[in-house]
């Protein structure tokens, strides 16, 4: 396994007093594509919130390293800038400001920016392999969008962006299979030696697009087990119970 | 005055004193003796100090209105009613703190532009560009002057409108402008003129158009159009506390008015102001109103429909900071059939400032078939900071479809992060927010002040969040 982007170990977190993260240790390594599995309830979206750095969500323990950073210290927009990106469940709209815009103001900002004719001939690029309208060049960002075209949105923004490691917070939920594979392909097409991925679901379907190095089962805010994309199929045919019932008897 | 006015303004990171360099002004305070000095001094006719000296009758006897903004703090016999100012003594650039240049800069506002705004009345090159404008003009019959040369050449058309659509006894503080106003433009369109370059006031560089009292009248003949443009978004210091303007648009049959304000005064100022319209057969007017900074701020422009066909546009942005009060609106009247009006405010609060929409549309009896639109949101930046809505409707005729919607809302936490998420800092995040909120009034601006104002907005939202 090589060099770790992303190194969680022990973290505590907890959302208006409550502990949700009760000590979660993950690795992912260097362009891998992980899997983090799990129940409703079992901590996986709090997880992707406390690594992008939401206010609302307490770290109380543990550390997390980032591409050789201390991540916990640093604002949203900081760790952002080191190469940590989130697709959210639930994109919010910012209206008034449009989508070229935004992602201008992105890219500015993480020193990513490039001459006017290079970034439209890019945004063109890549809305057209998303399937996204060019209409959506102006439309003010997420206002008025369909879940699915939120999602898609989310992945132009990773592919305008290119960071070193992708989080992607339940990106297949209320998606028909072919926005799935859609969504799918695009982040297969951006992953390689330089973009990592931890996708968070608890679907295997997403899975089958996307070949996980790794598979995580997050349960009651733990990372109770690990494995290979085997992992995943043995979920898909057996659901969590056999696994959390061992998890449980192995920590009883 | 300078010190004192520095000592208003020290907190005021746009604002910047100025040099008495005036050679006549009048006593400070308000009386027959200012009002007719004031009018010997322009050599008015006479019709003209006898309308002063009524208005200050008027004002007088008005008592001060107590429905809107605190206007507690204004000592009307603290100010200086008029003052005229040298050229030959005027500043040169070089005199122009080096604050204010920065900005300047910062701003990104054009040299002719901000040698204006600091009082610099040298030769400089808008000076070649406005003579060329103004021959072009002239050609077709325009009219386009400071209201006192309005008077002195061509008294006949000016006497026929001047105080027709705002007449002195309309509220206390035009009666007031009538009695003391000075500088503003006059603007006169021909039948069937279309002028298609916007015409802006700081193309008038040796009056004294900035004044506190200016006057502004403007009358597009049947079928023509203009658009006018007043002020900008750069701090206009003023030493005075008190700026009480009155803006009168005459649109006749078929004709097109537009006139854009964005001020943006220093937060001692209160502006007072009464802009109205009227709108004859099929005449658009359009009223697109922006505004930053003051102290206290009112100011509710208004379209009278008299024609069948006519059509209102009122489209307002106001942004409130620490300690200041944007007290606006728009009123529509609808007194003719088949007219439309459409409404839309927007306002932002920060920290301990307060925005409030005041609206009123009124139908006559007789106004069948009329629309009406009106749209109010207001941002709130924060815990502290304010936004209160206050829509009156006197609908006397049962066949008129209205729209009225309201909103306020918060800068979400849920949108900083979103935005902060992709690396944007917070700061910039909540100007993204601030700007796009703006949007639907910031698109309505020639280019250069839209650029203007978001930049503006930006340097407002210093600091705003720690």
């Amino acid at each position: 396994m090589s060099k770790a982007v992303l190194s969680i170990s022990g973290l505590h977190a907890s959302v208006e007093g409550k502990e949700i993260l009760k000590g979660v240790d993950l690795q992912v390594a260097q362009g891998e594509i992980h899997a983090l599995m799990g129940p409703n309830g079992s901590g996986k979206s709090t997880l992707a919130y406390t690594l992008m750095g939401h206010p609302k969500y307490m770290v109380t323990g543990g550390s997390v390293s980032f591409d050789g950073h201390d991540l916990l210290p640093l604002t949203a927009d900081a760790r952002a800038r080191l190469g940590l990106f989130l697709c959210f469940q639930y994109p919010t709209a910012i209206p008034g400001v449009s989508t070229v815009n935004f992602l201008r103001a992105a890219l500015r900002a993480q020193e990513k920016e490039m001459p006017a004719r290079e970034f439209l001939n890019r945004l063109s690029t890549e809305m057209k392999e998303l399937k996204i309208d060019e209409s959506f060049r102006s439309r003010y960002i997420n206002d008025g969008f369909s879940g699915g075209e939120k999602k898609r949105m989310e992945i132009l923004q990773l592919a305008m962006l290119r960071p070193k490691l992708a989080i992607l917070d339940e990106t297949d939920s209320g998606l028909d299979v072919d926005a799935l594979r859609t969504v799918a392909d695009g982040v297969m097409r951006l992953c390689g030696p330089d973009m990592g991925v931890l996708v968070i679901t608890h679907y295997p379907r997403i899975l089958e697009h996307l070949h996980p190095d790794r598979v995580h089962v997050l349960h009651d805010g733990r990372v109770v087990t690990s494995g290979g994309a085997d992992l995943a199929r043995q979920i898909e045919r057996e659901g969590y119970e056999p696994i959390l019932g061992t998890a449980a008897a192995a920590t009883a | 005055m300078a010190i004192q006015a520095k000592e208003l303004t020290k907190d005021y990171q746009f604002g910047f004193s100025d040099v008495d360099v005036s050679v006549f002004r009048t006593a400070k305070g308000l009386s027959p003796e200012v009002v007719a000095s004031i009018s010997q001094h322009k050599n008015e006719p006479e019709w003209m100090l006898k309308f002063r000296l009524k208005a200050l009758d008027h004002f007088r006897k008005r008592p001060m209105p107590t429905w809107g903004a605190d206007l507690s703090g204004l000592d009307f016999e603290n100010i200086y009613y008029y003052v005229k100012p040298v050229e030959e003594m005027s500043r040169s650039w070089d005199d122009v703190p080096d604050s204010i240049k920065n900005t300047f800069d910062r701003l990104g506002i054009p040299q002719a532009e901000r040698q204006f705004l600091a009082g610099v009345s040298a030769q400089y090159d808008s000076e070649v560009v406005y003579h060329s404008i103004r021959e072009d003009l002239e050609k077709q019959g325009v009219l386009f002057s400071d209201c006192d040369t309005g008077l002195r050449e061509h008294e006949e058309l000016f006497r026929k409108y001047f105080g027709t659509v705002i007449p002195p006894n309309d509220n206390k503080f035009a009666a007031l402008n009538s009695a003391v106003w000075s500088g503003g433009s006059f603007v006169y369109v021909p039948k069937g003129v279309k002028v298609d370059i916007p015409l802006q006031a700081y193309f008038r560089i040796n009056s004294d158009n900035m004044g506190q009292f200016e006057r502004t009248l403007i009358i597009a003949d049947e079928g023509s159009s203009v658009h006018y443009i007043e002020g900008c978004t750069a701090p206009n210091y003023s030493s005075d506390s008190l700026h009480s303007a009155v803006v009168e648009l005459v649109a006749h049959k078929g004709a097109k008015i537009r006139y854009t304000t964005i001020q943006n005064w220093s937060d001692n100022v209160y502006n007072l102001v009464t802009k109205r319209a009227i709108a004859n057969e099929n005449a658009t007017v359009e009223w697109i109103d922006g505004n930053l900074g003051s102290k206290v701020t009112m100011k509710y422009p208004s379209v009278y429909l008299m024609g069948e066909g006519a059509h209102a546009e009122v489209m307002s942005a106001a942004f409130a900071g620490n300690g200041q009060h944007q007290d606006a609106g728009s009123k529509a009247i609808h007194v003719a059939p088949n007219t439309t009006s459409n409404i839309v405010s927007r306002s932002i609060s920060k920290g301990s400032g307060r925005t409030s929409y005041r609206g009123h549309i009124k139908v006559l009896p007789k106004a069948h078939n009329v629309k009406v639109s009106v749209r109010c949101d207001a941002l709130l930046l924060d815990e502290e900071s304010r936004s209160d809505t206050y829509p009156y409707m006197d609908i006397d005729n049962p066949d008129v479809t209205i729209g009225h919607e309201a909103s306020v809302s918060k800068v979400g936490e849920d949108q900083i992060f979103y935005l902060t998420s992709r690396g944007i800092p917070e700061q910039d995040a909540t100007a993204l927010i601030v700007n796009g909120f703006f949007e639907p009034f910031v698109k309505e601006l020639p280019m250069e002040y839209a650029v203007e104002l978001n930049r503006l907005l930006a340097l407002s939202m210093e600091g705003a969040i720690g």
